[in-house]
């Protein structure tokens, strides 16, 4: 059915017209349409498309002509009116441009580039960006030792900070990078080894009242005896130096000894308060260190669950969380990192998209040998909006002991103490670290 | 490094881009970097860095010869007196880089054969074909002799051609008249309609035309682009605000020039044709880039244009060399009864426009056209003048955008950034139809082929 309606004295631009002609031809049901205003070269275009009924033949050239051939015209008609009326939407007014020299253009003050291209091209993005006087945090992954090495030696000659490779967060001066959490800005600062080590300890200097001056990552290999701590040396330096930091804390996984011996020397020369985690040795913990750091203690106020049978199952979404956990298990159960390569290939990280992590529940569920669940809930910018409730998700209908850590603060966006009330509601014992965590579960099973 | 620590951060956020809206939120200043894995032309672009010093020099002297231009639209003169080989031979000008016969689009042969018959070479258009084909008439681009045609471009011995005169350089360059809209020769058309309308345009508003501009003294046309700019044209798609100032210029000479009914048809001509300046913008481009052009080691592009077959571009450094690719099809919005099945592929030396930084490059000062493509609202629009100034050497004081607070048009595409980055000069373009005669379906946008631009850098690095 061909249908016109004629809006008297309406005047829209041509573009403008032609967008909406378009949408609404798309329209189920509709074969043809076209909002044009009524000139003569328009009407005669109408015409000869077989869209001017005798309705459009007396619109003059200040009215707008809707015109449709459709099933249901005057639904049509109806849509096309509304689209006319709709406001574009706004955009994010973010100064975008395609290369790091153009990026300098705009930002000519800039001192850092935070890099999150392809593994094999960001050692060379690094490069040019220390090139050209910037310190670099490298948030991807598959970058070769012998670039690192390369590229931290570099950053040493030009007295810049190389940070990563696969460093996924860092705090510099308030602001969360990559990865982070909101933490308030205090006088503690962090070098750390590890991701989620950085965000676990920076969350509980918060959650004890304290802050964080800055939070470097240096990347997981950085105390590897090829790379020779070279980022952690720097990292060391930078804090030294800073008058905002009293206090140090230097989180790591278990170093070669050659490499922890140059580092502990570098920490005795400094004149500032210095706590030493690195895990695996002397039992350490990243409670512990924050606890130290803070000099108090979080309120361990998780009623014991019971006793249960079986064995203790981490499934954890942070590396370092998860190997944490596995040495306090101390052989009551083992710990599964489903960010490690062979879980992730062609998937999101679980702490982005943590669906990955319920397959593994449903399998631990149907297993009679496993006694206690232990989870970790990882929060900030970055992270799934609400990974708590996609982990009950998983644990619907089990009878299971549940225990779970969250690692986040009140101000991340998904809220601390919201992912911990809900979690507690559905019957999941919420420890106040991973830490504590790890020991409540092994003291089920012992 | 200290100042790492010692803040406040500024960042450089190059990749994922919600790492940077994440530091935006939290009041960090940062600049998002859309990487793209390196061109496989780095490798020349690195080489070249050996040169910045002599590139940068000569890009410095083409761009103040760019700036420096005081176009003026002079007069309107018959071609074969403009263009002694006009006459000398049955040659026909087209848009684009050299074609032959073989080659051509629809739209081209059409209205090359409407040429023909217009000419009086041929009595009718297959009588026209016939001519061509047994090697009657000889082709040539525009460019080749200092004129621009837009879409087909056409241009014969006897067609008023209208001139402007760069008067910094004291050169000249030529352009058809607008035909106006519906079916025209430069979008293919060749009907008696069409034809009528050549006649009239040779013998009637040509002259006074030429009258008009003689009585005035010539228009000076930087000072009308910088007022369309501020009044919503970016003078390709969009040429109304500079139509309405030309007219306002000249209607009392008009009206002098001539008798009342040739004036009043002379004057609703212009004032029925929104898109009347684009061909007088076309020419003032083409005088403006012409003394820019065969500086050596400038990477500096002075032409950009097409036949409906390939696209061809020039560089200053390199001189009249032409590099040479396929046309890509415009993307964009169609008449009703028309789909981009209907469509012919990018055609017109209008790109010239682009070349001195209006068009597609001006899109933030024309919100208004930036709907041809996609989504398109005010930050698209502003969108596409950022990502011109990205592979653009300068900026144009001249030519301000008052929605950019008054930022300049960018000016000066440099080959080098074209390639480094990926980004492809965009051109806001009327679309043909593909089959000779049907004349304008819609009108869109068109991306030049990288490849000119990597062809051209390839012999730019070989050139010492």
């Amino acid at each position: 059915m061909l249908a016109n309606r004629v809006e008297r004295g309406r005047y829209l631009d041509s573009v403008a017209l032609m967008r909406v002609s378009r949408r609404v031809g798309a329209l189920a049901g509709v074969e043809a349409a076209a909002v044009m205003i009524g000139t003569p070269s328009n009407k005669a275009l109408l015409r000869e498309a077989g869209l001017l009924s005798a309705d459009g033949e007396r619109a003059e050239p200040n009215d707008l002509i809707i015109a449709v051939r459709a099933s249901n015209a005057g639904a049509a008609i109806d849509s096309a009116v509304a689209m006319l009326a709709e406001k574009p939407e706004q955009r994010s007014g973010l100064r975008t441009t395609g290369s790091l020299r153009r990026g300098l253009d705009l930002e000519p003050q800039a001192n850092l580039a935070l890099i999150s291209v392809p593994g094999a091209f960001a050692a060379q993005e690094a490069r040019n960006a220390l090139e050209r006087g910037l310190n670099v945090m490298v948030f991807s992954d598959n970058v070769s030792i012998e670039d690192e090495v390369a590229l931290k030696r570099l950053a040493k000659e030009r007295g810049l900070l190389v940070m990563g490779p696969d460093c996924g967060t860092a705090l510099i001066a308030g602001a969360p990078l990559a990865f982070a959490n909101i933490v308030p800005r205090g006088e503690i600062g962090i070098a750390s080894a590890s991701g989620t080590g950085l965000q676990e300890v920076s969350c509980l200097i918060a959650r004890l009242g304290g802050g964080v001056s800055h939070g470097i990552g240096v990347g997981g290999r950085d105390l590897d005896e090829r790379v020779g701590a070279l980022g952690m040396l720097s990292a060391i330096d930078l804090l030294d130096a800073d008058p905002a930091t009293k206090t140090l804390v230097l989180i790591s996984k278990p170093p070669s000894p050659r490499v922890a011996d140059t580092v502990l020397a570098r920490v005795r020369q400094s004149k500032k308060r210095t706590v030493v985690c690195f895990l695996g040795s002397n039992g350490a913990t990243l409670t512990e260190a924050a606890e130290q750091a803070m000099g108090k203690k979080l309120a361990a106020d998780t009623p014991s669950p019971g006793r249960a049978k079986g064995r203790v199952l981490g499934l954890y979404c942070g590396g370092t969380l998860a190997a944490e956990a596995e040495l306090l298990l101390g052989g009551a159960g083992e710990c599964v990192d489903l960010g490690d390569d062979q879980f992730t290939r062609g998937r999101p990280h679980p702490m982005i998209e943590p669906e990955l992590r319920n397959e593994h529940i449903r399998k631990a569920l149907a297993d009679p040998g496993i006694g206690v669940l232990l989870f970790d809930v990882v929060l900030g910018f970055g992270a799934h909006a609400d990974p708590a409730g996609v982990l009950l998700e998983g644990l619907k209908g089990s009878k299971k002991i549940a225990i779970a850590s969250v690692t986040g603060t009140e101000q991340d966006p998904q809220g601390f103490s919201r992912q911990v009330a809900k979690l507690r509601a559905a019957g999941v014992h919420v420890a106040p670290s991973n830490a504590y965590a790890a020991r409540l579960a092994r003291s089920l099973v012992s | 490094m200290r100042r790492l620590l010692a803040g406040p951060l500024r960042v450089v956020n190059v990749g994922l881009s919600a790492f940077a809206r994440e530091l935006a939120a939290n009041g960090v200043p940062v600049v998002q970097v859309d990487w793209r894995p390196p061109s496989r032309f780095q490798p020349l672009l690195t080489g070249l860095e050996a040169r910045a010093q002599a590139i940068e020099a000569a890009n410095t002297e083409t761009l103040r010869r760019m700036l420096a231009a005081e176009p003026v639209l002079v007069g309107v003169r018959r071609a074969g007196d403009l263009i002694r080989e006009l006459d000398a031979e049955r040659l026909i000008l087209h848009a684009g880089p050299p074609l032959e016969w073989e080659r051509m689009c629809g739209p081209l042969r059409g209205a090359a054969c409407g040429a023909i018959v217009f000419e009086g070479w041929a009595s009718d258009l297959v009588a026209a074909e016939k001519l061509v084909e047994s090697g009657g008439v000889r082709f040539a681009p525009n460019h080749h002799f200092g004129a621009v045609g837009p879409m087909t471009g056409i241009t014969t011995r006897s067609q008023p051609l209208m001139i402007v005169e760069n008067r910094a350089f004291g050169n000249r360059a030529l352009c058809a008249i607008n035909e106006g809209l519906g079916k025209v020769m430069r979008f293919g058309g060749n009907d008696a309609e069409v034809l009528a309308r050549l006649a009239w345009l040779r013998d009637e508003f040509g002259p006074l035309l030429h009258q008009a501009l003689q009585a005035s003294g010539g228009i000076s046309l930087s000072p009308i682009i910088a007022r369309g700019l501020t009044m919503g044209d970016e003078m390709h798609q969009r040429n109304i605000a500079c139509s309405a100032l030309l007219l306002r210029t000249l209607a009392s000479h008009i009206a002098a020039a001539a008798n009342s009914q040739s004036a009043a048809r002379a004057l609703g001509f212009i004032g029925g044709n929104d898109q009347f300046f684009l061909n007088v913008g076309m020419a003032m481009g083409k005088s403006i880039t012409d003394p820019a052009s065969g500086i050596a080691h400038s990477t500096i592009v002075t032409v950009m244009c097409r036949n409906g077959t390939d696209f061809g571009v020039r560089v200053s450094g390199l001189g009249e060399r032409w590099f040479t690719a396929p046309v890509e099809m415009p993307q964009g919005l169609f008449f009703p009864g028309y789909s981009a099945a209907d469509a012919n592929p990018d055609i017109g030396d209008s790109a010239i426009v682009e070349a001195v930084g209006l068009g597609a490059f001006a899109m933030a000062a024309a919100p208004a056209v930036a709907g041809f493509v996609g989504a398109g609202g005010f930050e698209d629009a502003v969108g596409y003048t950022r990502s011109m100034a990205e592979i653009s050497a300068t900026r144009n004081p001249k030519w301000q955008i008052p929605a950019l607070e008054f930022a300049g048009t960018p000016t000066g595409i440099d080959i080098r950034r074209v390639v480094e980055t990926g980004i492809a000069p965009a051109i806001n373009t009327g679309i043909a139809h593909k089959r000779a005669g049907v004349g304008q379906v819609g009108a869109g946008i068109a991306r030049a082929p990288l490849a000119c631009f990597e062809q051209a850098l390839t012999a730019f690095a070989d050139a010492r």
